[in-house]
């Protein structure tokens, strides 16, 4: 069985080619059950990736790892003993169908929601619950599936406002304008001004950004996410609902952005074309469980990948060595 | 409640053609208040009209800042404008040779106290349970002020005299003087307020508004924002309740300042239009004026029959609909409406 799977035109395709396919990691605690089952289902991909390993360790450039989370609500499981190692400037994309438990690694990640087990590793730092609060002073920065911008702020407000996790002034020398507070807030105009442009947003800037259409809205909440000049940038879904032309100046934005900053990205999308041009690696999840990693060009050959994405049984194909 | 509250002063005035600066209008509105109006108006004017609606409007400008701004319903404004009162009262008596200015401060730092404390839920709760529990405030103050008769300098009670005012040996007892010190008080706290508004910490207050969760992601400290929009609310909302009780009534009791007084606040910022510094403004004034209008007007057309009974009801129906009204029609308030007809009145004129 065959599945085809078109690249987008963006010209994003980068380092691709370097990043060799990552089995799941082994003789680590936590470990995923089906994760060695995950191996056993291609054999032919584990030469590349022990070459990998012997050329360097996969440990040693994560710069954000999820180690055997998961994540229930009231009995649904959105997230089983999920392991996820992301490493420094790469694009990974993740894939799965609706309810695979997507937004829900972004969300524990940014300490929207604690898991019920495992953790988060950030900066060398092992947290249970990522403290939210302080995620943006971490160097995370994330944008959301369904909006979540001020929509009571213009364009650069909005912006501005991804600043603020430098502010160090009180309101009282904000009131008084000048020394510290004068200094932040030229900084942070100036800031959001440049991302602003670098976004082609400039001619909106004053606008309320409420009364942007939809694509525009998820841009804006791209550069409120870029103004932090964040380490790792966590996307949920920013080119949903887009059209073609609009998708294909994201991926341009979210390359340029990695390329022009280093920033990590994490990318949740659902047009295949866009995540197989535009990330250097793919995990693929499906009921909660990462049901594959590795290249595009990989993850395009997984036997899993294609069942879930054709929405075959896992149980009809008990026989290929699956088993959930 | 979800109501769009868009921070119209965030937003540069696209005021068409005439290439005035900001500054222009409430320069110009603060000329004609302090050089025109103490030549022009008459004692009823200032003691019936200007001295409430001042006081009523930096309340409004107060609670403007918490729940237009920062998204915190509070049905406690009473209460802080109590507080304000009382302090400064006792700060008067009891503190010797304490001036004006120092006592004005000092009230509205312990209404910014009190308002702290209550505050305190609003890390919780949200919207409406907010509202409820901003209750508490509302019915400990007026209980603590009437139970306690130390507040009141033991008056019968609770009912306190405003001491003779003074600034730097300047006597401001008449009505002039009072309707000065006031609308210098308004002026200032309402300039700061504006700077506030405006600055990183106002972006925050709206950040927190808007979306809690993407604030707190963005970094901002979504509980010390919400505790210091209660706590510079309570203060500037404390202070006017200094003016209500010293510039305008001069004596007050601790029911003057109900649940009643509470919700004309309220219905002033939604009224004038949430998160608009200048809708407490036009909020106030309508409900300064509004019903001197009706009373005279109701003494017109039905005569005896529209006693102070009838007055009080008719009062209520009329600002109830209005408010409605408002809700429905306007949910950004007159500040909105004026920024429309304004917008709309050139184009309109040069057609003709
Ligand atoms: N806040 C929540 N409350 C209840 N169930 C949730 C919540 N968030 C996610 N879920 C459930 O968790 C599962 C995974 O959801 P999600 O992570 O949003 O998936 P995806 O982003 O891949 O579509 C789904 O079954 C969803 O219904
Ligand atoms: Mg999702």
């Amino acid at each position: 069985m065959t599945l085809v799977l078109t690249g987008a035109s963006a010209g994003a395709w980068s380092a691709a080619s370097t990043a060799a396919f990552e089995t799941a990691p082994r003789g680590r605690p936590g470990l995923a059950p089906d994760a060695d089952a995950d191996a056993q289902v291609h054999p032919a991909a584990k030469r590349p990736a022990s070459l990998y390993r012997a050329a360097e360790p996969e440990t040693s450039e994560a710069v954000l790892e999820l180690v055997g989370v998961s994540l229930s609500f009231g009995g649904v499981a959105a997230l089983s003993e999920v392991d996820l190692s992301v490493r420094r400037g790469e694009i990974l994309a993740i894939i799965g169908p609706n309810g695979a438990g997507k937004s829900s690694i972004v969300n524990v990640i940014s300490g929207v929601y604690p898991p019920d087990r495992g953790h988060v590793r950030l900066k060398g730092q092992r947290y249970g619950q990522v403290p939210t609060q302080k995620l943006a002073r971490l160097g995370v920065a994330r944008t959301f599936q369904n909006l979540a911008l001020f929509p009571g702020l213009s364009v650069l407000d909005n912006v501005v406002a991804g600043r603020a996790h430098r502010a160090r002034s009180s309101f009282i020398e904000q009131l008084a304008g000048f020394g510290r507070a004068k200094r932040e807030r030229l900084d942070a105009r100036e800031r959001a001004a440049d991302v602003i442009d670098f976004l082609q947003l400039s001619p909106l800037s004053e606008r309320l950004v409420g009364t942007l259409p939809y694509g525009l809205q998820k841009r804006v909440e791209l550069a409120r996410a870029l103004v932090a000049e964040p380490d790792i940038l966590l996307l949920d879904e920013p080119m949903a609902g887009m059209t073609a032309t609009e998708k294909n100046e994201m991926a341009g934005f979210v390359t340029a952005a990695r390329d022009r900053f280093g920033t990590t990205v994490v990318l949740i999308e659902h047009d295949i074309g866009v995540v197989m041009s535009l990330s250097d690696r793919v995990a693929v999840f499906d009921h909660g469980r990462r049901i594959a990693l590795g290249t595009p060009a990989e993850v395009q050959r997984d036997q899993r990948v294609i069942d879930a994405y054709l929405g075959v049984a896992e149980d009809e194909n008990a026989g290929e060595g699956e088993e959930l | 409640m979800t109501m769009t509250a868009f921070a119209t002063d965030l937003i540069p005035d696209t005021r068409p053609s005439r290439g005035l600066p900001g500054w222009a209008l409430p320069v110009s509105v603060l000329a004609v208040a302090y050089l025109a109006v103490p030549l022009l108006a008459t004692n009823y004017l200032f003691e019936a009209i200007l001295l409430p609606f001042l006081a009523l409007s930096l309340a409004g400008v107060g609670l403007n800042i918490l729940t237009g701004y920062a998204g915190q319903v509070s049905l406690g404004s009473a209460a802080f404008m109590a507080v304000g009162a009382y302090a400064a009262y006792n700060l008067n008596l009891r503190v010797e040779g304490l001036p004006l200015i120092g006592s004005l401060v000092l009230a509205g730092l312990s209404a910014a106290v009190i308002g702290l404390a209550f505050g305190l839920p609003s890390l919780r709760l949200k919207g409406f349970y907010l509202a409820v529990s901003t209750l508490a405030a509302q019915f400990f103050v007026q209980w603590a002020l009437t139970k306690f008769s130390w507040f009141s300098n033991d008056s019968a009670s609770g009912v306190i005299d405003a001491p003779p005012l003074n600034i730097g040996g300047v006597a401001l007892d008449g009505p002039v003087g009072r309707y000065l010190f006031a609308l210098t008080v308004v002026a200032v706290l309402t300039f700061l307020s504006h700077r506030l508004v405006i600055s990183q910490t106002g972006r925050n207050f709206i950040a927190v508004r808007d979306n809690e969760t993407a604030a707190r992601i963005i970094g901002v400290p979504v509980l010390k924002t919400k505790l210091l929009a209660f706590a510079v609310s309570s203060f500037i909302i404390g202070i006017a309740g200094v003016l209500w009780a010293f510039a305008y009534l001069r004596t007050v009791e601790p029911a003057g300042f109900n649940l009643d007084r509470s919700f004309q606040i309220l219905f002033i910022v939604i009224i004038g239009g949430l998160a608009t510094i200048r809708g407490a403004f036009f909020g106030a004034a309508l409900i300064v004026v509004f019903p001197l209008v009706l009373s005279r007007f109701g003494a017109f057309v039905l005569g005896d029959v529209f006693d102070s009974g009838v007055l009080d009801m008719s009062q209520r129906i009329v600002l109830g609909a209005l408010i409605i009204l408002f809700l429905v029609l306007e949910p950004d308030g007159l500040a909105a409406l004026g920024h429309r007809i304004r917008r709309r009145l050139p184009t309109v004129l040069s057609r003709r």
